[in-house]
């Protein structure tokens, strides 16, 4: 069945068109007047002023390796976060650590440990999957490089990005 | 031959178009992206130079650089034709303008020529050729049905136009456009005559049909120079780009440059007719009392420099003015449907121009002025 639309009834104000004008006009104009006198703050000025001190606590940035407050990467090579990793974009080749070694009962580290910042999608997973509370997501977001080979963080960077991470469980830490 | 006339008409011309209404032009377009991105609560351009008015020239630089690229499918000879035909005459218009009174004695007017706004018609209706041909050359369908919206636009609307100043000319009686600044110097601007014996009622009901033509005339050339809420040739969410979707680097450039130079022509024109052209009086109390005290060019020495300068810096402060109008009725308004523009043009303005004419005529005719 056919449903008639009603058109508005209009009055003679609204059909001569010219307040409606006049009045966007003045909507415009406070807007205008409101910006040029700095009394509307939206815009962020990017490179000087950044997200950092906004950043909310739940923010995932780019995936990083932590070490404890002993000085020892956390990460074990188990590689669970490179088999959940949804992108693939985790590669991590796992070497032996030598007997003489403080933590010789680890028994594994990451020889190698590639994350593709080109593939990473931030969503968190190999945070949540990690054991060993190893990889965390920090709040870097401004992932640049000339190259692809760039986009790749390799062990070093993703340390140095990760830092020193304190309040996490150390169970391989010698017993008292 | 008169040489002294030849210079100088000719430092004019290099004068007006290269030094003022070019770099008005660039600035224009910063000044459409500031105030837009302003009434939009944004920034706009603000990194090149300081507050970003180094903008056009980088603009500029960009287009320059840019690969002149011409389609395979077009036609090449209309193709390279339409940029220029909307560029130049828009920029011819400005000959006839007064945009000062003198300056060293010589008359800031390019062409003094008495059919004045005649000239300014003729011209400027060329325009309608630049987008015709784009859209027509660009061998494309939103090119072309920018072109065949663009002319039935411009013809509809400059009906109103021609017909919204025939008052001026009833009153004043020439088309010379120096003289209708003349008027108006004398009888005060014709949208507020509060020179000469301004207390008479008549000059006062005069205006109220100057400003219904100033009204019109206005909107007319905002639909001439198809700037918001008249901007259907170029209608992006319909027309992709309109009439310059085939067009890139110096050529678009020349369309859009092309555009806005039409709008201070545009805008200097309506100043001119209405709004008393480079005339801005001072208040003044003299030995006699009150008087409104005329600042030109004729005043020996320096004085006279000055004045003539002052009258370019009025001139173009009063389209500057204009302009940023323009720029925030398009920022406010969104656009028409195209039954509705010829609506306007055809059931509206035109009549409301016509019965104007009568009236003013009847003002002038049975009315002691």
């Amino acid at each position: 069945m056919a449903i008639t639309v009603s058109r508005p009834k209009l009055n003679w104000k609204e059909r001569i068109y010219l307040p409606a004008i006049l009045s966007g006009m003045a909507i415009t104009l406070r807007h205008f007047k409101n910006m040029l006198f700095g009394r509307t703050k939206v815009t962020m000025q990017y490179p000087e002023e950044k997200w950092d001190a906004h950043m909310p606590e739940h923010y995932r940035g780019a995936p990083a390796l932590v070490r404890d407050t002993a000085g020892r990467i956390r990460c074990v090579a188990c590689q669970l976060c490179e088999f959940i990793c949804p992108p693939r974009a985790i590669k991590i080749i796992p070497g032996e650590l030598p007997s003489d070694d403080k933590f010789a009962k680890v028994e594994k580290y990451p020889n190698e440990f590639d994350i593709d910042m080109i593939r990473c999608i931030y969503c968190g997973m190999c945070e949540e999957v990690c054991p060993e509370q190893a990889i965390f997501l920090r709040k870097d977001y401004a992932i640049t490089g000339f190259t692809r080979a760039d986009m790749v963080h390799d062990k070093e960077k993703l340390l140095e990005i990760g830092g020193v991470m304190e309040g996490v469980v150390l169970k391989w830490n010698e017993k008292k | 031959m008169d040489y002294y006339f030849i210079i100088t008409t000719l430092m004019k011309i290099v004068g007006v178009v290269f030094l003022i209404i070019l770099p008005m032009v660039s600035y224009t377009v910063y000044a459409e992206r500031r105030v837009s991105a302003l009434i939009q609560d944004r920034l706009g351009p603000n990194r090149v130079g300081p507050a970003g008015l180094l903008q056009p020239v980088a603009d500029a630089l960009k287009f320059i650089l840019k690969e002149d690229f011409t389609p395979a499918h077009v036609n090449k000879f209309y193709y390279w034709l339409a940029p220029c035909l909307a560029m130049v005459p828009a920029i011819a218009t400005i000959a006839v303008v007064p945009f000062g009174s003198t300056l060293f004695g010589v008359p800031m007017v390019i062409a003094d020529i008495n059919v004045g706004v005649l000239y300014v018609f003729a011209i400027a209706s060329l325009g309608v050729y630049g987008i015709v041909i784009a859209g027509w050359a660009s061998n494309s369908k939103y090119p072309f049905l920018g072109g065949v919206r663009s002319s039935s636009q411009m013809i509809s609307y400059e009906l109103s136009l021609g017909l919204a100043v025939i008052p001026i000319f009833i009153l004043v009686g020439q088309l010379r456009l120096t003289e209708i600044v003349n008027y108006q110097i004398a009888h005060g601007w014709m949208i507020a005559p509060f020179i000469g014996d301004w207390l008479n009622p008549v000059k006062w009901l005069l205006a109220v049909p100057m400003l219904i033509s100033f009204a019109v005339f206005t909107v007319a050339i905002f639909a001439e120079t198809n700037r918001l809420p008249f901007d259907l040739p170029e209608a992006e969410t319909e027309l992709v780009g309109g009439y310059h979707t085939e067009y890139g680097s110096m050529k678009f450039a020349l369309f859009f440059l092309g555009e806005y130079a039409a709008m201070i022509t545009g805008a200097a024109i309506i100043v001119t007719l209405f709004l008393g052209g480079w005339h801005l009086p001072v208040p003044w109390w003299g030995a006699e009392g009150f008087q409104w005290l005329l600042i030109n060019g004729d005043a020996p020495g320096w004085r006279g420099v000055l004045g003539g300068l002052f009258n370019i810096a009025t001139f173009f402060a009063k389209v500057a003015v204009l302009l940023i109008v323009f720029i925030w009725v398009r920022w406010t308004l969104p656009r028409f449907r195209y039954d509705q523009l010829m609506r306007l043009g055809w059931v509206f303005f035109f009549e409301i121009a016509l019965v104007n004419i009568f009236v003013a005529a009847l003002i002038i005719a049975y009315l002691p002025l």
